[in-house]
């Protein structure tokens, strides 16, 4: 079996800004606050999932952006649960929420360790939320690295698909730290899969580090 | 009571981010997990922590959250209780 990648579709948010396969949204409204921002996307959506208020902000921007990217695709229709899969990087890990934790727990006269902020002191979380909306059932894993790095994606997509564990994979940039943020997140397919006809693989590109690098370097900016 | 029933319901919803739900929404009756409100365990350790954090309250026996919880109402009133205790 060939195992040569396609990318089908992709995601980018970033200073106010969505940009679906080189389509930008227009925001009329401009948002004082990255929480504000994130909540006037949910509404926009239409999305009805109560859940999505309880989680942290990089999990809320992870959870967005996989939606907008994952209906485009339509990826959830033509594989199996377990053939999906899902690597993440970014660089601040979950540093945002470890503070917000942090603050709950600093001062020992006012000591009110916060349950559901701890539960989202991991950075992979967000694909955990990710994978319980969808269901989803393959392989995943998230790095830090200082930046982004379109290299070290398509090595990890690549020796995945190889190995057969997975015929897709929602992989990409998430990073959130105080109100800067930036999540950028790719629909790879492997090309002989059963799943992409001569439609989807002509609509495709192939996924190389200059196509992602292209694609997060200039836009959104 | 009712007057503790409203505030409850207020910091209730603040506390678990339950965004689409106004204090009307919630019937103080109603079992606040599984159906009701569908929270969830976490949900259940914040309500703990709000208890102590806002009233001073401990649970000792992990046993008697099943009963405290139940219901909007049933918080209130284990409040009012151990509150004149």
């Amino acid at each position: 079996m060939k195992n040569e990648l396609l990318l089908t579709h992709w995601c980018l948010i970033r200073d106010n800004q969505v940009v679906t396969d080189d389509k930008v949204e227009n925001v009329t409204e401009i948002f004082s606050t990255f929480a504000g921002f994130l909540k006037a996307l949910y509404k926009k959506e239409q999305i009805s999932y109560p859940k999505f208020y309880k989680m942290d902000s990089l999990s809320k921007l992870g959870f967005l952006t996989s939606e907008k990217v994952l209906k485009e695709s339509q990826v959830l229709d033509h594989y199996r649960k377990e053939e999906i899969g899902i690597i993440l990087f970014n660089s601040s890990a979950s540093l945002e929420t470890d503070t917000e934790y942090q603050k709950t727990i600093q001062d020992k006269s006012n000591y009110f360790p916060s349950p559901s902020v701890f539960v989202y002191t991991l950075p992979n979380i967000v694909i955990g939320e990710i994978c319980i909306r969808h269901r989803i059932k393959g392989e995943n894993a998230f790095f830090i690295t200082e930046k982004f790095d379109a290299g070290l994606i398509l090595n990890n997509v690549a020796g995945l698909m190889e190995s057969g564990r997975i015929k897709a994979c929602l992989c990409g940039w998430i990073d959130v730290l105080e109100d800067n943020y930036e999540s950028l997140l790719f629909v790879i397919e492997n090309e002989s899969s059963d799943a992409v006809d001569d439609d989807r693989a002509a609509k495709g590109n192939k996924p190389t580090v200059k196509t992602l690098n292209t694609i997060y370097y200039n836009n959104g900016e | 009571m009712e007057e503790l029933i409203n505030k409850l319901k207020k910091e209730v919803i603040e506390q678990l981010n339950l965004e689409d739900i106004s204090p009307d929404d919630v019937n103080p009756d109603l079992p606040l997990f599984g159906e009701g409100l569908g929270l969830d365990s976490i949900d259940a350790l914040e309500l703990i922590v709000l208890l102590e954090k806002n009233y001073g309250l401990k649970i000792e026996d992990p046993k008697d959250g099943k009963k405290i919880f139940y219901s909007i109402r049933s918080m209130a009133e284990y409040i009012t209780e151990h509150k004149k205790a």
